[in-house]
């Protein structure tokens, strides 16, 4: 075809380059990519949760059988505080620190899971509700239950890192890497605020 | 400069091809090589496109003739809706993917994906996800009576998909297969939109990337925000079918209407996701066969970006029949319309490029002008669907289908068949046929001419889409013989590509690095690239940095 004076070895251009040449971290970007992309998913849970309050055919209604999980709440929200004192210490090296408050977000995290726990058990033996029930059911146990699945995702990789942690595997240059996963941490919190306030609030 | 690292490269493609061939598949099958995940994204493709190809032919026979026989009702559903969902989510999209795979970190100058890993793992999905999908067909009534391949239609709309009127499995081989390619789409996207942001080489800022990582990253952007609610509503379809919920459970008080704003609120934007690539495609080869700049480079981002955002607020307008009320029409056709603003300041920066060039009419570029003509009518007969009164009259009918197979066939696979004439060199180190593609390209011009300019007219007569035969004597006939044979010219084209591509690959003239004579940085690399792409990371200080090199009496740097 047509000849051509480049080659490979030419491409490096000796052209004025931009200093310092600095791009985001992957990690950062993927992971909100990712926050993106589950969050669309949630609010196409939560569009279904709203659109069929108060259209179930048969009780129970949400009235009666749901109260507000205030103390539960409270845990999940406050964990997000200490996996970012986690970060933060482990950035200033603080490895000590860092594993106290990690284990301190994995505590709050399972205190919360049991909560939820103790309420379905609660909601299926007392109250008879089950996905079946109606639609209160449905889109209760399907939104309540894909935020449970995100905090159990999210706790057993807070454990491993805990572990990790505990073992002395983590170490200051590891921070960037735990504040990716404090931020899908916090992502799942600030998700739990919106299901709060559709389900126990303007559900009811 | 050094120039010892090239030579480095040269050495190590010798010694991938004395390796024995079961080190080779195994090599093939573990790999995090961004170019092979690329190819095995574009061969299984292309392996999905025989198939669905072959499944729109039977459907093309059955209606040839009026009272036609030939394959029964249930068949027939079936029929249409794999191909539907074949040809969107395991031709369409891993074919676009796979180009991208191959060349945004080429044209970044980058080494690889920002996470190969999940690179490899997206593409395996995906693949098993296509694989699932078939094997509803052996799965069928045969082997364990589980029901037989899907038949609800590529929308599935509710209440079609409960367990009443589809029992058995075929719906779940769908859902799981659509869910699970769902899954390695938003993984890819994921990855796609990573490596562009954070792994560009030295001096490629945003301003001066290429057109197509730009429209990688708004067509994986919309992923984000239209596959996902795609999977979620998936996932509410299989909580109806395997625990009982009553999502689009109408007897228990749930929409059928939610059903169909969640797909069209993945299944509008994805036309998007579809039609992007296309687009970068032609941003890419036109510019080179006229041998000018792009013209209006910012105008064309910003155009792809409010694409991006407006293709997301228009998905109603596949609704109008099922009664929004007029607020909801009027504000989904005036959305629908604001498209055409963007899309019309593209075509004319296209044509604006041909404009006073010297223009090579080589095969690449022969695509690309059948792709920006199609493209155009099928953005008039979209503008006309629009409007919902014309809607009415019209839709399910065959003037739709024949509508967005302008856009399927006409544009985006128009461009695509250019894109592999153009980049096959890079690939392969080997030049395709000329004569060979000229005649690939006219037998499916004819063909796509003769089948889908024909197939608006029995839908203007009144023929709806997705029946299985019809009587003799409405007019429809003759027309759709016409269409059949259409479709005929279509396959025998796609024949002699797949010939070209395998023959090329043994007999084809040597490519060197840049035949074409091109700029952005994959064509800075030998043919094929060595595993790492560049031997030395590049640094660029303009947009067509290879243009800079080949004429430094008047690079581009100097106007930057
Ligand atoms: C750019 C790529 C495009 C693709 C891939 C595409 C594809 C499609 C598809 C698949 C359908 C069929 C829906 C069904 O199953 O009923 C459709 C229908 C429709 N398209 Fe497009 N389209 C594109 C562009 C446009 C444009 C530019 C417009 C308008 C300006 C448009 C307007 C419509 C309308 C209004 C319908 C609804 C027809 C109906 O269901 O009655 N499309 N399109
Ligand atoms: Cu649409």
């Amino acid at each position: 075809m047509m000849t051509t004076v480049t080659t490979a070895s030419r491409i490096p251009i000796d052209g004025p380059i931009e200093t310092p040449w600095k791009l985001p971290y992957r990690g950062t970007v993927g992971m909100a990519c990712l926050i993106i992309a589950e969050s669309a998913i949630f609010i196409i849970f939560v569009v279904a949760y709203i659109y069929y309050i108060g259209k179930s055919l048969s009780g129970p209604t949400p009235a009666q059988v749901l109260e507000l999980p205030i103390f539960g709440t409270i845990c999940l929200l406050s964990s997000s505080i200490f996996v970012h004192f986690a970060v933060s210490n482990l950035r200033k090296d603080n490895l000590r620190g860092c594993t106290l408050n990690l284990a301190a977000t994995v505590l709050l995290g399972t205190i919360f899971l049991a909560t939820t726990a103790r309420e379905w058990y609660h909601l299926i033996h007392d109250e008879g509700l089950t996905i079946k029930t109606n639609l209160f059911g449905t889109t209760y146990y399907s939104l309540v239950g894909l935020h449970a699945t995100h905090v159990v995702v999210g706790l057993i990789m807070l454990s491993l890192t805990l572990g990790l942690s505990l073992t002395g595997h983590v170490k200051e240059e590891h921070s960037e890497k735990l504040e990716v996963l404090s931020l899908y941490w916090h992502f799942v919190d600030a998700v739990w605020v919106v299901v709060f306030l559709v389900v126990y609030v303007l559900g009811r | 400069m050094t120039t010892t690292p090239v030579l480095e490269a040269v050495d190590e493609t010798l010694e991938t091809q004395s390796r024995p061939p079961l080190n080779v598949i195994y090599e093939w099958l573990t790999t995090v090589d961004h170019k092979k995940i690329g190819l095995m994204y574009i061969v299984y493709a292309l392996i999905f496109l025989v198939i669905a190809g072959f499944e729109a032919i039977l459907m093309r026979i059955q209606l040839a003739i009026p009272n036609n026989h030939f394959v029964s009702p249930q068949v027939f559903n079936q029929l249409f809706t794999m191909h539907g969902t074949t040809m969107v989510f395991f031709m369409g999209m891993p074919i676009l993917f796979g180009m991208g795979n191959y060349l945004v970190p080429l044209m970044i100058g980058a080494r690889d994906m920002a996470f190969p890993r999940l690179n490899a793992f997206s593409f395996w999905i995906s693949a098993f996800a296509g694989l699932l999908l078939y094997f509803s067909y052996i799965g069928g009534s045969g082997l364990y009576a589980a029901g037989s391949a899907p038949d609800v239609g590529w929308f599935a709309y509710a209440p079609l998909t409960s367990k009443v009127f589809s029992p058995g499995h075929s719906t779940d081989y769908w859902t799981l297969a659509v869910f699970l390619s769902g899954v390695g789409s938003i993984g890819t996207a994921l990855n796609i939109v990573t490596t562009i942001l954070c792994m560009r080489c030295k001096g490629m800022k945003m301003s001066r990337m290429p057109l197509l990582p730009w429209l990688y990253l708004v067509m994986s952007g919309i992923v984000f925000v239209a596959v996902s609610p795609l999977t979620a509503a998936q996932i509410m379809l299989t909580l109806d079918r395997y625990l009982g919920a009553h999502f689009f459970d109408t007897q228990a008080g749930g929409s059928a209407i939610l059903w169909m704003h969640f797909f069209w609120i993945f299944g509008h934007p994805e036309v998007y996701v579809l039609v992007l690539p296309a687009f970068a495609f032609a941003n890419e080869i036109i510019p080179v066969f006229s041998r000018k700049a792009m013209f209006g480079y910012p105008a064309m981002v910003a155009a792809s970006v409010s694409i991006g955002f407006i293709s997301l607020s228009v998905w109603a307008h596949h609704m109008f029949t099922a009664g929004l009320g007029p607020a909801g029409n009027t504000f989904f056709v005036f959305a629908t319309m604001v498209i055409s603003v963007p899309t019309g300041i593209k075509i004319f920066n296209w044509l604006a490029t041909i404009w006073g060039g010297k223009i090579i009419f080589a095969v690449p570029m022969m695509f690309m002008i059948g792709f920006l003509f199609q493209f155009l009518i099928a953005g008039l007969t979209g503008i006309m669907l629009a409007a919902a009164p014309f809607n009415w009259q019209l839709s399910a009918s065959y003037f739709v289908v024949a509508h967005f197979h302008y856009v399927l066939v006409g544009a985006i696979v128009f461009s695509l068949f250019g894109a592999f004439y153009f980049w096959y060199p890079k690939v392969t180190g080997r030049m395709m046929s000329e004569t060979l593609g000229k005649w690939h390209f006219w037998l499916f011009l004819i063909g796509f001419h003769l089948t889908f300019d024909f197939m608006h007219v029995p839908g203007i007569l009144g023929m709806p889409r997705r029946i299985y035969t019809y009587e003799a004597g409405r007019g429809w006939d003759t027309l759709n013989l016409i269409v059949g044979i259409g479709a005929i010219f279509q396959a025998a084209g796609t024949i002699v590509l797949v010939y070209n591509m395998i023959y090329s690959y043994f007999k084809g003239k040597e490519a060197g690095h840049d035949p074409w004579d091109a700029w952005t940085l994959e064509w800075s690399v030998p043919s094929p690239p060595p595993s790492y792409n560049f031997a030395i990371e590049p640094t660029v200080s303009s947009r067509r940095p290879l243009w800079d090199l080949k004429h430094p009496e008047d690079p581009d740097s100097d106007y930057e």
